[in-house]
């Protein structure tokens, strides 16, 4: 039988994994697919608890924050390339200094 | 039998991240990732929340992730996005900050692990609640994944609704601005 | 509950059918359009290959099989690999939800129950929509894993254009849904069944799917991203042999699923060709459809009504290949953007309003 704990087990290993790939990586895209994995656990946690509780406004605040992760990647990546034709570089601690 | 299918999609689901915070390259990383969102969007299924699933894979798998690919072909032309610690510009780190970093992680993720999996407060009911919430909802026939989620977006949560679409338009200008370049 | 067995392996058996099915399917379809440009343009087209040309499929596949399978020396050999098994897989995954044939002609076998649909999702087009997305991807990953410049503009190019023309895609769609009220591939048809053709409800929806569609597959008039003058090649200039073979099977699979979708959507499915008039004299379509016998006549007439009405369509899409010049990029991605995405929005709001109209009045 499928049980809650199950899934959220899954979900605290996806999250460790992303959290791990921010701390760890210093590239700024791979950084961002980490903050991804992240949210993608917080999903399957909504959903989680939709299925077992049962509520259904978690599926609700899920379609809300998948959006709310498109609207950020979109920002994010235009930021991450504004970054890369100023300093030429996407490794996030080349770019440490204030000043050029 | 729904335990199976939901362990290899977990499976799935991790070997996927793993792949993507291991890889050299960031485009191994992309598709680690398409793996992994791949699997997710399956365990939605399980869970009994198709529509969410499809969701997944048409906003972050295909549109998402290209947009990531997109980024990484633009900056990754010389394929110089490995990710080492040779030759690079400015104060050399400490040796063994990844050890550390990853240490920091596990250990956040054993606190937030303790905390999620406590025993619960009370009864977590089966299936058949389910059931009962989804059919009484509609008056008449069982509403599917779909209609439900539907019905809750533009009944209770109208004013979010509204304000994400905002958000998207907002999202969208502010990524047209940065990236745009004067010619 | 259905058992472990029934639930895996009669959709298994179901899909290797219908794959099976399709490969031979994309196979003459290829051969028909160089029969039927030719025959526009007042020439014969393949006819020495067999009996009028009938094992010129047969021979392109020895042809491809058997080519030398070149990897170009600094190439990422796994991306490689990879990008037309994703363009492919994509494509026949799509096919999941397609119905061939109406619930009635559901056999029952050794007490398992064969429907005509592999699976019935609740959530059927909306499925399709997102598994075209991913579709995507391999096409990026092809063109960038050449490692040579103009594999990868071209496969940036396709990619921008695809991904330009999903929107319209999913938002022609919607007026249907909101009449039909279900995202159900099954149960669309089973609506146009009891009502009328959606086609006559949706003349801009079913022309924006349909445009969008051949957008979405890189067809001509929209293929400059990967046709034989432009680019080179586009993002397939590098591959030959079995992998190249495999992007043409995946485009052409894709045809055939939006082809199947506008039927399904649109066009009354696995229904008789009454034109949508058949509640009027609902004793004609219930013959057509093979009333009078078991399941197996129903399981024959549907998937002949089905394929008769998809090779239509399709018929369209190699008139549309002989017949318009290519669009340029610039003006391609100005026909998705300016104006295919406001024409839908509009669409859908018509829709919306003309619904709250009739509800209004029949109250």
């Amino acid at each position: 039988m499928l049980e809650l704990h199950h899934v959220l087990m899954v979900s605290v290993a996806m999250l460790g994994i992303g959290t791990i790939g921010m701390l760890v990586r210093r590239n700024a895209i791979v950084m961002f697919m980490s903050v991804e994995l992240v949210l993608n656990a917080g999903n399957l946690n909504f959903i989680a608890f939709s299925r077992f509780l049962p509520d259904p406004v978690g599926q609700v605040f899920s379609v809300f924050v998948i959006v709310i992760a498109a609207a950020e990647v979109a920002v994010g990546l235009a930021i991450v390339l504004a970054l890369y034709r100023n300093r030429d570089t996407v490794m996030v601690d080349e770019a440490a200094r204030m000043k050029w | 039998m729904e335990l199976l299918v939901f362990s290899i999609l977990a499976g799935l689901a991790l070997a996927g991240a793993i792949g993507v915070i291991l890889a050299r390259n960031p485009v191994y990383s992309a598709l680690g990732l398409l793996l992994g969102l791949s699997a997710v969007a399956g365990l939605f299924v399980v869970l009994w929340a198709e529509f969410i699933a499809v969701v997944q894979l048409m906003v972050y798998a295909g549109g998402v992730l290209v947009l990531f690919l997109f980024v990484i072909m633009l900056v990754d032309l010389e394929q110089r996005g490995l990710d080492t610690d040779a030759g690079r510009i400015g104060p050399q780190p400490s040796p063994g900050w990844r050890v550390a970093a990853a240490m920091l992680g596990i250990l956040f993720t054993v606190f937030v692990g303790a905390l999620l999996l406590q025993e619960p407060a009370r009864e977590v009911p089966g299936a058949g609640a389910l059931d009962a919430v989804l059919r009484g909802g509609g008056g008449g026939g069982a509403l599917g994944n779909l209609e439900h989620v539907g019905q809750l977006l533009y009944t209770s949560y109208l004013v979010p609704f509204e304000l994400a679409s905002v958000l998207l338009l907002v999202a969208m200008i502010g990524a047209v601005v940065l990236a745009h370049r004067e010619r | 509950m259905q058992t472990f067995l029934e639930a895996f392996l009669v959709p298994a058996i179901q899909a290797v059918v219908v794959v099976l099915l399709m490969l031979l399917a994309v196979a003459y379809i290829t051969l028909l359009e160089r029969k039927v440009i030719a025959f526009m343009q007042v020439r014969i087209g393949p006819n020495r290959v067999g009996p009028r040309g009938l094992l010129q499929p047969i021979a392109d596949v020895v042809k491809l099989l058997l080519k030398e399978d070149i990897v170009p020396a600094k190439a990422d050999r796994f991306v490689f690999w990879l990008a037309p098994i994703l363009v492919t897989m994509t494509a026949i995954a799509a096919l999941a939800v397609i119905p061939w044939a109406g619930t009635d002609a559901t056999l029952h076998v050794l007490g398992y129950e064969i429907r005509p649909v592999i699976t019935d999702v609740n959530v059927g087009i909306i499925y399709v929509l997102s598994i075209s997305s991913i579709g995507v991807f391999g096409i990026v990953l092809g063109g960038w894993a050449s490692h040579s410049k103009y594999p990868l503009l071209g496969g940036l190019r396709s990619a921008a254009q695809m991904i330009s023309y999903e929107v319209p895609l999913g938002l022609a769609i919607i007026g249907a849904l909101m009449i039909a009220e279900t995202a159900s591939t099954v149960k669309i048809v089973e609506w146009q069944a009891r009502h009328t053709w959606l086609f006559w409800l949706q003349p801009v929806g079913v022309l924006l799917f349909y445009i969008a569609g051949v957008a979405e597959n890189n067809r001509a008039p929209f293929d400059l991203p990967e046709a034989e003058s432009e680019l080179v090649a586009g993002f397939h200039t590098e591959y030959s042999g079995m992998k190249f073979a495999f992007f043409f099977l995946g485009e052409y699979i894709s045809m055939i699923v939006v082809s199947a979708l506008v039927v399904t959507i649109y066009f009354g499915g696995w229904l008789p060709i009454t034109f949508g008039l058949g509640y009027l004299v609902p004793a004609i379509p219930a013959a057509l459809s093979g009333a009078w016998g078991g399941p197996g006549v129903h399981l024959a007439f549907g998937v002949f009504w089905f394929a008769l009405k998809t090779f239509l369509v399709l018929y369209v899409y190699l008139w549309l290949r002989a017949t318009f010049p290519r669009y340029r990029y610039d003006q391609l991605m100005e026909v998705g953007w300016k104006f295919m995405i406001p024409v839908s929005l509009a669409w859908i709001l018509f829709t919306g309003v003309a619904l709250l109209a009739f509800d209004a009045l029949a109250a």
